[in-house]
């Protein structure tokens, strides 16, 4: 159990222990690292790759398809197919565009989102990176991708994506706002910025049991949600809308990198949800790391079930969930994790789902025009009219 | 006044420019080559201008030039969606222009497959206008599952799927089947159970209510004026249904309800379709207990069927409509007594109900001109003919 | 109702989707994909794709007489009649070609409808997609042409029932040609 538990640190102190017999420690430190990167660049698009089978599986099925299954055994070999397709696609670059910006684009946005896995706790002692500071770190690095993603659209010259380049970075400045804040509780209980500590600080029970860390987890699923475009936030790729958004007019391997960084970033987000909220690779019977990956994949999932059941937001809408309704629930939220840390036993609960309620209740009120009304219909035969409700 | 100093002065500099962005002939949900020339001030619009034409294959005239039975299967091919319902109106004009009775059985089918092509043509509209809301075609598939259902039966009835090719003057091309009519049966059995689980997927959907409620408001003044018809029309609460006002065919017969809309939005229009279709139901259950076995079709029609040149309608004009599932769907046919029409005209509910765009879409964001390209519910195939 | 009541309901509808689609049958909420190539639904026996000619027995005893009717009826004129001539240039009762586009072609069925002879209609081939539009797509007569057996094998109830039509038909034509020879052999000779 411990073995399994232990097996890719074990593996990879095997190789350095190897390593030190015959080289000097400077080059032990730099090897160290290179497997740690070797890893996470192995992994990631691995991730990604399967990800997008799962994604069309999983939403085949909710649509009572079977999704796709002609290459390889239920489809397994299909990522693959995709690639070596995205590979040998023609490589279009408009002709007005800004070739510069066009083809950095792509290869920028995939740096935050492979970034972001060196503060990831994959499992016990499984961090590429222990930085004491790692959700900071977090927070500072997703939001290169706004940049990339502006970069493309401004590139490609033309309307819809400029359409989408402005959406996106409207929506991501706008969620990154109460993303952060709701983190907050999490530091304040833990008192730490680092991932491991935080994980280390839910050994009594996870965070999202109690009713502030509930509020942060919905929080900051939603706003993780926005941050990846992933439907109903995905605005700025919104296919009914402006074609593709952004990347509009990518093709190719670069459109392919659009592609794996939206599922990386998915999958980071929820790997951080689960390291913030769900007790991160803390767990029974199982080994951590596969803890933490099933957690992970679950909320995966729950990101999948969405796209296959809702519609997506208006943009004034989206400004207006993230503004109105979602930071001041956060900033509540804060304040309710006060409460929380310094009342005695049931006082606790009383208090805090006393405050979280009615205040939840409050901001739907306030957001009057978001609030569906109830119609009354008419059914006119000749003489009588009846009225239904819906 | 010098020029320069007017330009200056109007000009705020906290304004921006205007963005005319080309929506179409090649776009994901125009439905169709259809083109919208929308100039837009960030993302509100500012004026719409629809660009149509794309489609058109001379429908009118490739009509003239033919007998007036070989135009049945060109006019399948104008609303896509629903060929059971064109072929219904051609019928209709033609038998208005000929005077040709059609037999008791013949009518029962006829509204049958009409209400079919109905609950063909609303659950699909609603999947698309959800596609169009960003939703990931799950509402078009389960829509698509029962439309496969309906469409199964007009292959085994008609034999085509689509373009049915169905209406005879003065009945049906074949009759329909004991079985058959078992498998419809059992299918307008199940369907309020299917309109159950659909509209607990979409009509109270926080984001379908945000998205659609007062967006695209169609006041009943202006869409009298603008002659809208079909359920555009009535969830403006307009009280104005063709199988009610005309009672063609037999729908006298039948006891339904014309369901009329609050506000005439994109919500109203969406519930409007969904409450038609719960009536098409009753329609179709009460049909289904009327059928009784008979002629499927006149037996003087059969004459003419085998010889279409020799059906020459007595010299004079007739319109005939019906109440498509997009509107008011008419044929106006002239007659100088030879085999072919002398003038043919069809008054497409896609066209007219299109003409109230740019009202309706002013002021609102991109994402709402969708919307309610979507909830007004063309077919390029009618509009552009 | 709380706020996102209707979204956790729709949310469970695509749930119960996705859970049924494992056991339940099509009509039910199940699975209704069919694997194309491998599986395929049963064709309607009504079922119209492109016209064919029937011949009885061989190929050359076809039911066809090039009257040109299915030709000037053809809503989109995708049938050309070429009529056979003799020696003499005097037109027989059969094509010498009989072309149909079926790139043209509609599947409206009018030409089954109008032929008086019994001699076109409506197959149930639908896979016919090809690379060369003109070579491949447009059907001369030595492809168009199909047995009767053919055609009781795909459409049997409309077969059967042409079959008799043409049975009766014919049994009535030797009826009345065996009426019309007898009165001469037995009148008996009239009284100058």
């Amino acid at each position: 159990m411990e073995y399994l538990d232990q097996l890719f640190v074990f593996a990879k102190r095997l190789m350095l222990d190897l390593l030190a017999r015959f080289l000097p420690d400077w080059i032990v430190l730099v090897a160290s690292m290179v497997i740690s990167i070797v890893a996470i660049l192995i992994f990631a698009p691995l991730t990604m790759m399967y990800l997008t089978l799962l994604e069309r599986k999983v939403v085949g099925r909710i649509q009572n398809r079977i999704g796709p299954n002609r290459v390889g055994k239920f489809g397994l070999l299909q990522p693959i197919a995709d690639g070596i397709k995205m590979l040998t696609k023609e490589d279009i670059v408009p002709f007005q565009a800004d070739p510069v910006l066009h083809f950095l684009a792509p290869v920028i946005i995939v740096m935050p989102a492979l970034l972001i896995f060196a503060v990831i706790p994959f499992g016990r002692g499984m961090t590429a990176v222990d930085l004491n500071i790692g959700i900071l770190y977090f927070i500072a690095v997703s939001s290169i991708s706004t940049i990339a993603i502006f970069m493309a659209s401004w590139g490609s010259r033309n309307k819809f994506s400029l359409l989408g380049g402005m959406r996106t970075v409207a929506q991501m400045i706008s969620y990154e706002v109460p993303m952060v804040l709701s983190v907050v509780p999490v530091i304040l209980v833990a008192e730490t910025l680092s991932t491991n500590a935080i994980i280390e600080a839910q050994s009594a029970g996870w965070f999202v049991w109690t009713p502030w860390g509930l509020a942060g987890f919905l929080i900051f699923f939603l706003c993780a949600v926005a941050e990846c475009n992933r439907s109903p936030f995905d605005i700025p790729e919104a296919e009914s809308e402006i074609v593709a958004g952004f990347h509009t007019e990518y093709s190719g391997i670069k459109f392919a990198l659009f592609y794996m960084a939206e599922f990386i970033s998915v999958f980071a987000v929820s790997a951080l949800a689960v390291t913030l909220f769900l007790g991160g690779w803390k767990g029974p019977w199982l080994p951590s790391w596969l803890w933490f990956l099933l957690k992970a994949y679950a909320l995966i999932g729950v990101m999948f079930w969405f796209r296959g059941t809702l519609p997506r937001f208006r943009v004034d809408q989206l400004m207006g969930l993230a503004w109105k309704f979602l930071l001041p629930l956060a900033l509540i939220n804060i304040f309710v994790v006060g409460f929380w840390y310094f009342s005695p036993g049931l006082w606790k609960w009383v208090g805090s789902l006393g405050i979280l309620g009615p205040s939840f209740w409050i901001f739907t009120k306030l957001n009057r025009s978001y609030v569906p009304e109830n119609r009354v219909y008419r059914l006119a035969e000749d003489e009588n009219n009846e009225t239904v409700g819906a | 006044m010098d020029e320069k100093t007017v330009t200056v002065q109007d000009t705020n500099p906290m304004d921006t420019e205007t963005l005319e962005v080309n929506f179409g002939p090649q776009h994901p949900s125009t439905h169709g080559v259809f083109r919208m020339n929308i100039v837009l001030d960030g993302e509100t619009i500012v004026s719409v201008k629809p660009v149509m034409g794309y489609l058109h294959r001379n429908h009118e005239q490739i009509a003239e030039n033919l007998t007036y039975a070989a135009v049945m299967p060109y006019t399948d091919r104008l609303d896509y969606f629903n060929s059971m319902a064109n072929n219904f109106g051609y019928a209709l004009a033609v038998e208005k222009l000929a005077r040709i009775e059609v037999p008791e059985r013949a009518q029962y089918i006829r509204v049958i497959m009409a209400e079919l092509t109905r609950l063909v043509n609303h659950v699909s509209v609603i999947g698309f206008l959800l596609n169009d809301l960003g939703a990931f075609f799950t509402p078009v598939l389960y829509a698509f599952r029962e439309r496969e259902k309906i469409l199964d039966i007009f292959e085994a009835i008609s034999g085509s799927r689509m373009m049915c090719n169905y209406f005879r003057f003065g009945g049906v091309k074949r009759d329909v089947s004991d079985a058959d009519l078992e498998q419809i049966r059992k299918i307008v059995q199940k369907f309020p159970a299917f309109l159950d689980e659909f509209e607990a997927l979409l009509t109270k959907n926080e984001i379908l209510c945000m998205r659609c409620q007062n967006v695209g408001v169609l006041p009943p003044d202006l869409a009298v004026n603008a002659s809208i018809t079909g359920p555009v029309l009535r969830a403006s609460g307009v009280n104005y249904d063709i199988r009610k006002v005309d009672r063609y065919s037999i729908y006298e017969r039948f006891s339904f309800r014309i369901p009329l809309g609050d506000k005439g939005d994109v919500y109203d229009r969406y519930y409007v379709r969904i409450l038609e279709m719960r009536e098409s139901v009753k329609i179709l259950e009460q049909a289904l207990k009327g059928i009784r076995p008979g002629e499927f079709i006149h037996p003087k029609s059969t004459s003419f069927l085998k010889l279409p040149r020799n059906f020459k309608p007595p010299v004079g004009e007739a319109y005939g409509r019906v109440e498509s599932p997009k509107g008011e769907l008419g044929y106006y046919l002239v007659s100088d007594g030879t085999p072919q029409p002398w003038r043919y005209h069809v008054r497409s509910p896609s066209l007219i109900n299109l003409t109230v765009l740019e009202d309706l879409c002013v002021g609102h964001k991109v994402a709402d001109a969708i919307i309610i390209l979507g909830s007004i519910d063309i077919i390029l195939g009618e509009l552009d003919r | 109702m709380i706020f996102g009541s209707g979204i956790i309901r729709g949310m469970f509808v695509t749930l119960k989707n996705f859970a049924t689609s494992y056991f339940r049958k099509p009509d039910e909420g199940g699975l209704f994909t069919v694997e194309y190539p491998e599986k395929r639904i049963p064709l309607k026996e009504r079922f119209r794709s492109f016209p064919f000619l029937v011949y009885d027995g061989t190929p050359e005893n076809l039911r066809c007489t090039a009257c040109d009717i299915c030709a000037r009826e053809c809503p989109p004129k995708c049938i050309y009649v070429v009529r056979a001539a003799d020696q003499d240039g005097r037109p027989l009762r059969r094509p010498a070609a009989f072309t149909i586009d079926y790139s043209v072609c509609m599947n409206c069925g009018m030409c089954e409808e109008v032929c008086p002879f019994d001699s076109i209609f409506m197959d149930h081939e639908f896979e016919i997609a090809s690379q060369d539009r003109y070579r491949e797509l447009v059907y001369t007569l030595t492809k168009l042409l199909k047995s009767n057996e053919y055609f009781n094998n795909i459409r049997p109830r409309d077969a059967q029932a042409v079959d008799k039509k043409r049975r009766e038909a014919e049994e009535k034509k030797k009826l009345a040609a065996a009426q019309a020879a007898k009165p001469k052999l037995d009148e008996p000779p009239k009284p100058v």
